[in-house]
């Protein structure tokens, strides 16, 4: 049990890089960033963690209660994750109209045929 | 858990995909609670699972549903991630162990914290709007910052056509 949530959290994190590296699909890299972000969140939540304690609300009948402070931070990261997400979302959606699709090959293939027509030009 | 990131990671039908995020948010929100984090696990569920959602399910509205087959093999991607979670899990190596009370995140402010000098029995809610309230200003100002650029990019512009005639050209 001891290092088994940092061995989970990590293998999350890589499975978000992967997906982030290995997938061409600008959504799909979208998702994968946001896998990535979750295995953070859990990366800073687990050490906050006390066998026996409660949720850090106070009440007399309890003396042990878990760290609250990476609980704040992260409320404070799920929020800008979400901003972040819609952000590259609205990039996403622009890219489809400027190019006509969200593939990152195909969209290197039209890259490379513009210029090589612009080069003709000139 | 695992299982959904592994299908999330091999399917190509986009709009599986954004469900199963939306399972794998629930699934996390679950764990927190678990790791007694019940503020955050309820932003999770509503914002994670919920907001997420909503926002790739309408990207994915004005884009195809379907991704393309990938045009190689990701050996490299593979080769790198796998070197990434071996360092990774090198370096938790010398973390303190799960829930051990004397390990330095217990001991460094969260005591002060705990001494509920504000009186908001919610611990949680007292640190976010009174000890680290800078931070929570500055959380609302990149908020607001995504949320222009938002309205910058989608809004429709007024000279579309020559703009994009000569990008065509």
């Amino acid at each position: 049990m001891a290092h088994f949530m940092y061995i989970a959290t990590v293998f999350l994190m890589v499975a978000g890089l992967y997906i982030v590296m290995a997938r061409g699909n600008l959504i799909k890299k979208l998702i994968g960033l946001s896998i990535l972000q979750t295995s953070v969140y859990l990366l800073y939540i687990a050490p906050g963690k006390l066998l026996g304690g409660t949720a850090p609300i106070l009440a007399p009948q309890y003396t042990v209660y878990s760290n609250p402070l990476p609980h704040v931070l992260i409320l404070t990261a799920i929020v800008v994750g979400v901003a972040t997400l819609a952000l590259g979302l609205a990039i996403t959606v622009r890219i489809r109209e400027a190019y006509g699709t969200i593939e990152e090959d195909e969209i290197i293939a039209i890259e490379i045929e513009l210029l090589k027509k612009a080069d003709k030009l000139s | 858990m695992v299982l959904a990131v592994l299908v999330i990671a091999r399917t190509r039908n986009l709009f599986s995909v954004i469900v199963l995020t939306g399972v794998y948010s629930f699934l996390m929100a679950t764990v927190l609670v678990a790791l007694d984090a019940v503020d955050v696990a309820m932003t999770e569920a509503a914002v994670g699972a919920g907001v997420s959602t909503v926002l790739l399910l309408g990207a994915l509205h004005l884009c195809k549903a379907e991704e393309a087959k990938p045009a190689h093999r990701p050996w490299i991607p593979l080769a790198l991630s796998m070197a990434t979670a071996l360092l990774l899990i090198y370096g938790s190596l010398g973390l303190p162990e799960f829930s051990d009370p004397d390990a330095p995140i217990h001991q460094h402010v969260t005591p002060r914290y705990l001494k509920n000098e504000i009186e908001v029995p919610n611990v949680v809610t007292a640190v976010l709007a009174s000890f680290r309230s800078y931070d929570t200003l500055g959380e609302t100002t990149v908020v607001f910052t995504a949320g222009a650029g938002i309205i910058a990019l989608l809004r429709r512009r007024k000279t579309p056509k020559n703009e994009r005639d000569k990008h065509a050209e």
